[in-house]
């Protein structure tokens, strides 16, 4: 337990526990085109940071009530005649508006909005762990159990109800996941930079990936390596360290593309 | 007991009547083929038997546990999802290595195994689906145009896939074709569809149905029509009237039959009951 009372462990331990769950999910917001849907869900969060601070409830279960409520609602709309860039913008922007007049009214939050928005890793506690090490288990094991089915219907709906599997219920299973991300992840980089942490990583894959599977372990690797990247970077140059992994991201995503720019055969 | 039995479904899609009233029914081990112009309503049509459309009224009954192959008549891979030819196969259901090899290899198309599914032409994409399809072991193999794409030899190779597959397994087959002459020659049951349909029966009684020739036949010469590839795509009812008068011995729906391209399209005429 002595390791654990270093906070740069617990900060490290956090990242990697947050890219576990969140570099799979990344994959299938990728391969689905849902790059906006991430976002408008952890954008939600921040009215839900607001909420658990005026009813005075733990942040991470008002983060996942309200995140889950925005990826359950977004997932309805979603096929029903409404364009849905658009739809998906406008409720994204909203609710981190709507969430940063929220929160302005609940007393003596204004410091911390910072935190909330960008991730504070290193005043992650080991109560912060448990929740975060929890969450992400509960994700990976979700992806696991719903893996060839969400793959399917990912691939195509109707081959996925010719085989007897409902597109309806593995988008809600990426819908819980996607909440449960946003919830474990605000501690970690904060509501703005979680849909970076889902699509980078996974992005940066693609380009060494043969197979789905391969590309969630390789998107995995490269979200770690960001992690331990960006925090000894933030300690190097004294730089907020939620950022910091995302631009160490955004590095690898930039040379992962050059390297498949060079080598052009390669897939 | 049949497979699948539809009974009266309509469906209207974007404002449009695509299935108005249609009636069918699967029985185990038996070959039918729809045919139609394009926009007809085929694939539609599909879509509602394997359950990823419901339609507005009507019935819809399929065999408890049915377990159905289906060859989509488009299947779009995002660039952003990688996906080996082996890997597709064992979507969902995971195969042995043996029976993936086994099945590329009656589907001609042995050597793609480790190929990106975004990287093959369009006749091997189609193997590779057919070839995912048939793994299955379905009870009921549905085939929107499978044979899209395929050279003359992998058509042909497909039909006799097909043919010994309902001859050694008993499943069933319902298809989308385009190939009249080999349709003809290879289904037990012909549906001809414009939305709703036309008429239905062994091929060589629709194809001498006044209605599949007002859709497909050039000419008077309904045996011609078959053979000859140059069906009509675009409903042309001009010499409909004249030969509805003249059908004979021809299993046929009373119906009237003015609906085909679109609400916007008038078609003054009524060809319900015929002489
Ligand atoms: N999702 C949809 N929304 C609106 N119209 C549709 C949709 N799908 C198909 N249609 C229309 O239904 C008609 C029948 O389509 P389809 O069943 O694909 O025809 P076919 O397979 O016989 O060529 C077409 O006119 C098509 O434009
Ligand atoms: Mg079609």
């Amino acid at each position: 337990m002595n390791l654990l009372d270093d906070f740069l462990v617990r900060a490290i331990l956090a990242g990697l526990g947050v890219v576990l769950a969140a570099a799979p999910l990344g994959c299938f917001v990728v391969w689905r085109r849902m790059a906006y849907f991430g976002d408008a869900t952890a954008h939600a969060a921040i009215l839900g940071v607001a909420l658990a601070l005026s009813f005075n409830v733990s942040i991470f279960a008002g983060v996942l009530a309200l995140a889950l409520i925005m990826a359950l609602t977004v997932s309805n709309l979603s096929g029903r005649g409404f364009a849905m860039d658009t739809l998906l913008g406008v409720t994204a922007h909203s609710s981190l508006a709507f969430g940063l007049v929220a929160v302005s009214f609940v007393p003596g939050v204004r410091v911390d909005l910072m935190a909330y928005l960008f991730g504070d890793i290193l005043a992650v506690s080991k109560g912060d762990l448990a929740v975060i090490w929890t969450g992400a288990a509960l994700v990976l094991a979700l992806l696991y159990w719903r893996w060839s089915a969400l793959l399917t219907t990912t691939l195509n709906p109707d081959l996925a109800i010719a085989s007897g599997l409902s597109p309806k219920r593995e988008q809600m299973v990426l819908s819980v996941a996607l909440a449960l991300v946003v919830a474990v992840a605000i501690k970690v980089v904060g509501t703005l930079l979680i849909a970076a942490m889902l699509l980078i990583p996974a992005a940066s894959a693609r380009s060494f990936a043969r197979t789905p599977e391969r590309m969630a372990l390789i998107a995995t690797g490269i979200g770690a390596l960001s992690v331990l990247g960006g925090i000894e970077a933030a300690f190097a140059f004294d730089t907020p360290t939620g950022p910091t992994i995302v631009c160490i991201a955004a590095l690898i995503f930039a040379l992962a593309n050059l390297a498949r720019l060079l080598r052009p055969q390669t897939r | 007991m049949s497979l699948v039995s539809l009974d009266s479904i309509s469906l209207r899609l974007g404002g449009r009547q695509v299935l108005d009233h249609v009636s069918l029914t699967l029985e185990p081990g038996e070959i039918v083929t729809i045919v139609g112009p394009n926009g007809s309503g085929k694939s539609t049509l599909l879509k509602v038997i394997i359950g990823a459309l419901h339609p507005e009224s009507g019935r819809i009954n399929r065999q408890k546990g049915l377990k159905i192959g289906y060859v989509p008549q488009k299947l779009h891979i995002d660039p952003t999802l990688p996906l080996t030819v082996r890997r597709f196969l064992s979507l969902p259901n995971r195969v042995s290595d043996e029976a993936a090899h086994a099945a590329l290899d009656d589907a001609g198309a042995g050597h793609l195994c480790n190929h990106q599914m975004t990287d093959l032409s369009g006749g091997q994409f189609q193997r590779v689906l057919l070839a995912r399809a048939l793994l299955t072991e379905p009870e009921l193999l549905i085939l929107d145009e499978a044979t899209q794409g395929l050279d003359q030899p992998g058509s042909a190779d497909f039909y006799a896939q097909v043919e010994a597959l309902r001859r050694d397994k008993g499943c069933a087959v319902l298809m989308v074709s385009h190939e009249l002459h080999v349709v003809m020659a290879a289904s037990d049951r012909v549906v001809c569809l414009n939305g709703h349909v036309c008429c239905h029966g062994a091929p060589e009684h629709v194809a001498s149905a006044p209605e599949y020739r007002a859709l497909f036949g050039t000419g008077t010469h309904g045996a011609l029509a078959l053979y000859r590839h140059d069906h009509n795509h675009d409903h042309c009812d001009l010499d409909h009237d004249h030969e509805a008068h003249h059908g004979q011995q021809v299993h046929m729906h009373d119906h009237s039959h003015d609906r085909t391209h679109g609400d916007s399209q008038d078609h003054p005429h009524d060809h319900g009951e015929t002489a």
